[in-house]
């Protein structure tokens, strides 16, 4: 069988890094990026990883650390990671010629077609070249499965000997073992905190414990896909390079508010401003949805009356168009909005979703062909527009103009790289 | 030129040509058509690595560097002995250029009003990017 080898690389607290990137000031001091609405914890430097404060805290139970510490805070800018993100896979690109973007921080580069006689050194390579170019500090592993080379990066990130790059072939059993039993379960690759409770409770608390684990047993307790994630970290590859993710299974647009919502008005507002997004994404995968759940919720960290639901709405005829969906979304608001409550969040889910090329239509559902094809052909000249001059330059009437319900950021950096009108200024 | 392919009244084939073409001389400047100049391409050699800085004070007039003035930086570069660079110095930015005299580095003003600088020890010292061109509104 012919071995792959995978080299994971993850940008280390990527939202926080690229802060640091234009902000010397913040270099050597605990830093930490907010979500949107300046909600929670979503990203922090090393220090503040080291008082103790865990990602997803709410800022408001941080207040207090903050003082103490003194941590710059940030409102996430999403514009910025993009681009800083954009420009740490481009880089990528010159190691590898098979290369999965999995995530805004995390890339997994093929290093197969490559002659390479050390891969240590490689990914040495790949880390000192990535922060040169960009500025951004990244860890390296490698290892002949996904699942060790995400083992390898924790590894990595643990223990400061390995400065970054780990390569994991080059262990014997013995020696990969010794290290497999000092991680816990549930950094395993595809295991969430509850199985890992699960596993805890039968006694496999270490990766080691999982790699030797019974496989029918896993297999009868965590499905096959726990069985793949076991076979993975015993060297024998299940999951291959996806070059071309597979089409989302499920769309999601929400955000939290600003400012407490309480008038119906606005909330039709949001729920159609988020369809609009969510759609607009749909089409762009060239896809159809035929289900759209919308939900709402109040603030849970509030002492107040308290309300949260969500309305399925299955609709008749697959569809990509804002128009048909927004109708269908403010259908589900309908069904779930009471009066009394401050909401907090809304959002909306688009499921059912196929190709467009393969939808299923409905036998008893008259279906208007060249109607659809003239509200298909209007949504694509929509989206066009908006691509060329900014999101929301065309949108329906339902999304309206005020938004009082926009997001609260009030700690954003600039966008260094992406607004002229906003470049680093340098005092010369 | 385009052609295109029809069908005359009597079936047979009929080249059309799809420009107009007008009496007299054929406009052979056509021939030696081109692309327009891109900026982007000129001015910016490693696009993951280049970064646009704007400048405030005028402690490199000499050379060029204005209040005002953007300047191109490209982080892939490694700077060479008297390069103009974006450096990182004790929590601040600062734009000079670098100078190696035997083993040691200095950050070189380029305005009588300042002072050379001398990197020691004790110095946060870390190369930002090297400059590779700077743009200036005239009009």
């Amino acid at each position: 069988m012919k071995r792959t080898t995978f080299a994971l690389i993850d940008c280390n607290n990527f939202f926080v890094s690229c802060e640091r990137v234009f902000n010397p000031k913040i270099w050597n001091k605990p830093v930490m990026v907010l979500s949107n609405n300046d909600g929670c914890v979503v990203a922090r430097s090393n220090e503040v990883k080291a008082i103790g404060i865990k990602m997803g805290t709410p800022a408001f139970k941080c207040k207090d650390l903050i003082k103490k510490y003194n941590i710059q805070v940030f409102s996430s800018n999403y514009t910025l990671y993009a681009d800083m993100s954009n420009r740490v896979m481009e880089c990528l690109k010159q190691f590898a010629s098979d290369i999965e973007i999995y995530s805004i921080d995390e890339a997994f580069l093929s290093l197969d077609n490559i002659y390479i006689k050390d891969f240590q050194k490689y990914g040495l390579l790949i880390k000192n070249k990535i922060y040169k170019w960009t500025g951004i500090p990244v860890s390296v592993g490698i290892a002949y499965t996904k699942g060790l080379a995400k083992i390898a990066l924790k590894i990595v990130k643990k223990d400061p000997q390995y400065k970054g790059v780990l390569d994991f072939t080059k262990f014997n059993r013995e020696e990969a073992d010794n290290l497999l039993q000092e991680i816990d379960v549930i950094d395993i690759w595809g295991i969430g905190p509850a199985h890992s409770k699960k596993l805890k409770t039968y006694g496999i608390n270490t990766v080691k414990d999982f790699k030797y684990a019974n496989t029918n047993w896993i297999k009868k307790n965590l499905t096959v896909m726990g069985e793949r994630c076991a076979l993975e970290l015993n060297g024998i590859p299940c999951f291959e390079l996806e070059e071309f993710p597979a089409p989302q299974k499920g769309i999601c647009s929400s955000r939290s508010f600003g400012y407490p919502v309480v008038k119906k008005d606005d909330m039709e507002e949001a729920v159609a401003s988020y369809t609009a997004i969510a759609s607009e994404k749909l089409r762009s995968q060239k896809s159809y949805a035929n289900i759209i759940i919308v939900f709402i919720k109040t603030n849970r960290f509030k002492k107040e009356p308290q309300y949260a639901n969500a309305a399925y709405v299955k609709m008749i005829e697959p569809t990509s168009s804002t128009i048909d969906l927004t109708k269908y979304a403010l259908i589900g608001l309908e069904k779930v909005f009471k009066k009394g409550y401050r909401y907090k969040k809304c959002g909306v889910i688009l499921e059912g979703i196929q190709p467009s090329d393969r939808i299923q239509l409905n036998m008893f559902n008259f279906y208007n062909h060249k109607q659809k094809q003239k509200e298909n052909k209007l949504m694509l000249y929509i989206d066009s527009i908006n691509k060329q001059w900014g999101r929301g330059i065309i949108k329906l009437a339902s999304e309206g103009t005020k938004k009082t319900w926009s997001m609260k950021r009030y700690r954003l950096s600039k966008r260094f790289t992406t607004e002229i009108s906003e470049i680093l200024e340098i005092e010369v | 030129m385009h052609t295109l392919n029809t069908k005359s009244k009597k079936g047979m084939k009929v080249n059309l040509y799809t420009s107009t073409i007008s009496a007299g001389f054929p406009n052979s400047a056509n021939d030696y058509a081109q692309e327009n100049i891109d900026m982007n391409e000129f001015l910016i050699k490693h696009a993951a690595a280049t970064f646009l800085v704007k400048v405030k004070g005028n402690s490199m007039k000499e050379s060029g560097i204005c209040d005002g003035d953007i300047l191109i930086v490209d982080r892939s570069l490694n700077p060479s002995n008297n390069s103009i660079i974006v450096a990182f110095l004790d929590g601040e930015f600062t734009v000079k250029k670098l100078r190696r005299i035997g083993r040691n580095l200095y950050l070189i003003p380029e305005n009588k009003n300042y002072q050379v600088l001398k990197i020691t020890r004790d110095m946060d010292f870390q190369i930002w990017g090297v400059v590779t061109f700077v743009i200036k509104r005239l009009a």
